[in-house]
């Protein structure tokens, strides 16, 4: 079934509402956040602060000092950067227990078009020091998430998105914050991806399979911190690395598992992802494939960095 | 507490200002000695705060976050922190006295400011946390007058009396310069009065140096129910030392030795 993380967002406020240290704080979007859901059962914990995402940040930064849990949502585009330096200083330099959802990300906003379309929201937040960064694969894993951040303290920022996603998970799946997922086996080459991109990768990894080609596929929810095992054991086993995200190729998931690589274990790498450039107007799917976010994309990078390995 | 007592109070004040900022040589000694007389009344005459941890306590907010030595001034004279071991280590490595406040590097700092505009926001958040749990601890939260430039505070100030925040307290510490010279030259941000009021706040205006305006203020404050008020307290920028008052370039200059003897002599007398 397919569902948007966002909807999973809705779903998981409702559940900590019995929670009376959970605060929700929306900047007139709450019918898109999904913050909303939060606001039927609990309007008396849920503050609109209108359309001022910087004030939205530091209201919710004076709540958690005052001792609550605040929520804050808005579209990842103004909610990171608009805010950025809010974030930065008034809530993760004292390491404030804010939690930032931020809807709406990447290019599957659509049609809205390039000012709507954050693509470098994991580099900036990925930049702070203190910051966690959850970017969910589907609606179960953003569902546990941002549980997760209810319960751990400091600054979360958790990414969601705007277009229904695939099923990746069913219930019997357990999110653990800081660990990737190895969902499928491979020995030739590994696909790390993240988001809506660990969907296209296990297709991807399908269609390899057909070739005789074994591809890892590993989902990295947690961009930040990283999980340097899984990656690790990747590179050494694989000996060859695909990253797959919605997202630009400059700070993102590409550069965090090639940071890891770099001091750790370098081998090939093949970064998909948005290209250094901005996106446009049009229907989810012809973004992503403009762009070069489809299955195709990531089997044409794992067969140029198995290519690479063989070099060695 | 006497004003005669509290005349002593901010005459030490200045005395630890100007010695932190010597011995640091740097950090901003304009503003902090503008901010004497209305931190002094706040930390000993108006909020309830008996240590800096104490539930019941009333908050304070530097949103002048450049304001610092007059911030661990009152809490040097207020004994929540060690004068001696302290004072000489503002703007050190190690020091709990960062250059801006740290609230995880120093008891009795409630939030971590310094980046301009961003005060009133966390004021706003802990006033609507406190009213949501039904507490009676107020806020309190110092702004310059030269951040009020900054966009957000705008958006905060809406936010203030959107939500009725009767429990919150701007002051403002109007003392009319800035880094590059006059408010009024740089980007004028008069009416200050007229603004804040179209914004719904309600609006009293003081002269931040004297005890028995301030005095008078905060009282006609405690009449005002349903909405946030602001205190515009007018000062002197460099206030107590002749040749740093209503100077722009003391804003953020330490004074050499010289100075320093100077400015404490000239403080060292009371008001």
């Amino acid at each position: 079934m397919a569902k948007a993380t966002r909807e999973a967002y809705g779903n998981a406020l409702k559940k900590l509402a019995s929670n009376q240290n959970i605060v929700v704080l929306d900047a007139d979007l709450s019918g898109s956040t999904k913050t909303v859901e939060f606001k039927k059962v609990c309007p008396e914990r849920f503050f609109n602060v209108g359309i001022a995402e910087q004030d939205l940040i530091g209201t919710a930064a004076g709540m958690a000092i005052a001792g609550k849990v605040p929520f804050a949502s808005s579209f990842a585009m103004f909610a990171t950067g608009r805010a950025f330096e809010i974030i930065r200083n008034t809530v993760a330099y004292p390491k404030l227990n804010v939690k930032i959802a931020a809807t709406h990300a990447g290019l599957t906003v659509g049609e809205d078009g390039g000012s709507h379309q954050s693509i470098e929201d994991i580099s900036l937040m990925r930049g702070i020091p203190n910051m966690t960064v959850i970017n969910p694969a589907d609606s179960t894993e953003a569902e546990q998430a941002v549980l997760k951040a209810a319960e751990i303290y400091g600054p979360v920022y958790i990414r969601l998105g705007r277009a229904a996603v695939e099923d990746i998970y069913d219930e019997t799946y357990q999110f653990e914050l800081g660990k990737g997922v190895e969902l499928r086996k491979g020995k030739d080459v590994t696909i790390i991806a993240t988001g809506l991109m660990v969907q296209k990768s296990l297709e991807a990894a399908k269609k390899l399979k057909e070739e005789n080609i074994f591809a890892r596929v590993i989902n990295i929810h947690t961009i930040k911190p990283i999980d340097r095992d899984i990656i690790i054991k990747a590179a050494k086993e694989t000996s060859a690395i695909v990253t797959a995200e919605e997202h630009s190729i400059i700070g993102g998931l590409g550069s965090a598992v090639l940071e890891v690589l770099s001091d750790e274990y370098p081998v090939p790498l093949k970064r998909i992802g948005i290209m250094d450039e901005f996106g446009e107007s049009g229907k989810p799917n012809e973004l992503l494939e403009k762009y070069g976010l489809t299955e195709e994309n990531i089997i044409e990078g794992c067969r140029k960095v198995m290519k690479l390995k063989n070099r060695l | 507490m006497k004003f005669d007592d509290l005349n002593l109070i901010a005459q030490n004040m200045r005395k630890n200002i100007l010695t932190m900022i010597h011995t640091a040589k740097s950090g901003h000694p304009g503003g902090s000695l503008s901010a004497v007389e209305i931190l002094t009344y706040l930390y000993f005459k108006e909020m309830n705060i008996e240590s800096p941890t104490d539930d019941k306590r009333d908050r304070f907010i530097l949103s002048k976050g450049h304001g610092a030595p007059a911030l661990y001034s009152v809490l040097m004279e207020k004994e929540f922190i060690d004068k001696d071991s302290l004072i000489g280590t503002l703007r050190k490595i190690n020091s709990k006295l960062q250059g801006h406040p740290d609230m995880n590097k120093l008891p009795g700092v409630e939030a971590s400011t310094g980046s301009l505009g961003q005060g009133l926001a966390i004021a706003n958040g802990i006033a609507l946390a406190f009213k949501l749990d039904k507490k009676d601890n107020r806020v309190f939260a110092l702004l310059g007058d030269g951040e009020i430039q900054e966009g957000m505070i705008w958006e905060a100030s809406m936010l203030s009396s959107h939500y009725k925040l009767d429990n919150l307290t701007v002051i403002m510490d109007h003392n009319g310069l800035q880094i590059d010279g006059k408010n009024d030259d740089v980007m004028k941000v008069e009416p200050i009065a007229d603004k804040w009021t179209a914004f719904g706040w309600h609006v009293i205006k003081a002269d931040g140096h004297d005890f028995v305006s301030l005095e008078k203020a905060f009282e006609e404050r405690k009449t005002i129910k349903g909405k946030p008020a602001i205190i515009i307290a007018e000062t002197i920028k460099g206030k107590g030392v002749s040749f740093m008052e209503n100077m722009a370039s003391w804003h953020g200059k330490a004074p050499n030795d010289e100075e320093l003897e100077k400015a404490l002599n000239e403080v060292g007398g009371g008001k």
